[in-house]
């Protein structure tokens, strides 16, 4: 921490959500979509524990424990329904689950 | 260059190559031990700020737990032998003009911000002592709706994964 | 600051070569002379059947997400316990209603039968 402005890890936390970002937008296989979005909560995470330390408290990292256990349950729950979904469509390409399309 | 430098560069590296690996690989389970990497080095970069605790915590939730759930769902979902995913980039144009766009505003608006820092104050040594005090006393009401989050997370994800719904009316019959 | 770390460094470096090197000697300094009778998958046991590139049960889904919700709550837990004394009463109490309300949708599940392996 002490030498590197706060600058650097904010940035970095920027093209870490970017990655992210470019993963969801390109990527067909539900699973990857997925890694993806924890790829996002890790790069806000990221940001929220720089900022905690520059301001010299710790109530970033409480909200970074929620985001956590929300991530958590994300999982397990997205998890569930892509194992469901591949069960009745035999497929986890997201171009294939078109069912509730317009 | 001092320590502190060199340690970040690494970690910042370690984490941004092994994301570029989760996006752009082929194969699946690449992606998968990529994402391993990645939260390695944000754990790494968490040590570097002072966050022992979230650190460890990283580690035990997203690589203990989230990876193997990942690991899991890829392996209840691939069809037999062929573990490689057609990938295909869909929507190249649209996907890159948004990227850009948000890459763009986030990096703008990070430049431009005068972010309010606290000079001379460092985060406490360790963490997890006010951490405990926040959670029971500031925090009390988030940190047990936490435990109805998971409690629905819980039920939501083994009723959704279950082959039969109706365990008890089947049983009946 | 960043020297409290050095130990698990030093447990990081030893882990990774020590692996490394062992499984790397073993391939490089031990004798080879396969027979087919050796590169078969038991060497002496039954034939292989199927291929082993096959779907797991959703059984071990159930097990996996079990265990990331109940990591979640140690990582809570953890916290609360390094100041127990200081909070006393009250952060007990609190910690038993968070505990008891997963314990209620474990013992759901475990009554639904979602547990059952067979």
């Amino acid at each position: 921490m002490s030498g590197i402005p706060l600058n650097y890890f904010v940035f970095l936390s920027a093209i870490l959500f970017t990655i992210g970002v470019v993963g969801v937008l390109t990527r067909r296989n539900a699973i990857i979509v997925f890694m993806c979005i924890e790829l996002m909560l890790n790069s806000v995470n990221l940001s929220l524990v720089a900022f905690s330390a520059f301001h010299g408290n710790t109530r970033g990292q409480i909200l970074v424990f929620f985001v956590m256990a929300v991530a958590a349950a994300e999982a397990a729950v997205g998890l569930a329904i892509i194992i469901a979904l591949f069960r009745n469509k035999q497929t986890v390409n997201i171009d294939e689950i078109n069912i509730m399309k317009w | 260059m001092n320590l502190y430098d060199i340690v970040f560069y690494f970690f910042a590296f370690v984490t941004l190559a092994s994301a570029g690996v989760v996006v752009f690989s082929r194969n699946i389970i690449y992606s998968a031990f990529a994402l391993l990497f990645t939260f390695f080095g944000v754990a790494g970069i968490y040590v570097l700020l002072n966050a022992d605790f979230i650190a460890v915590s990283q580690i035990l939730i997203y690589v203990g737990g989230i990876l193997v759930l990942m690991l899991f769902g890829v392996m209840l979902t691939n069809k037999v032998i062929d573990v490689e995913m057609k990938t295909g980039t869909l929507q190249t144009l649209p996907a890159s003009v948004l990227v850009a766009l948000i890459a763009g505003a986030l990096c703008g608006i990070f430049y431009v911000t005068d972010w309010k820092i606290v000079r001379g104050v460092s985060a406490p040594a360790t963490t997890t002592n006010s951490l405990g005090e926040m959670f029971m006393t500031t925090y009390s009401l988030p940190f047990e709706v936490a435990s109805i989050v998971l409690l629905v997370a819980l039920l939501g994800a083994a009723m959704i994964a279950r082959k039969d719904r109706l365990p008890q009316i089947k049983n009946q019959k | 600051m960043l020297e409290t770390y050095i130990p698990i460094g030093i447990m990081i470096f030893f882990g990774v070569t020590f692996g490394v090197v062992m499984s790397k000697a073993s391939e490089w300094f031990g004798p080879k002379n396969p027979t087919e009778t050796k590169l078969s998958t038991y060497e002496s046991g039954m034939e292989p059947v199927r291929s082993a590139h096959e779907r797991v049960s959703v059984k071990y889904y159930m097990v996996a997400m079990l265990f990331i919700i109940f990591d979640i709550e140690v990582v809570f837990l953890y916290p609360w316990a390094v100041n127990f004394r200081q909070l006393g009463t009250f952060g007990l109490v609190e910690m038993v209603i968070f505990i008891a309300i997963l314990m209620l949708g474990y013992l759901y599940l475990w009554k639904k039968g979602a547990l059952r392996w067979d």
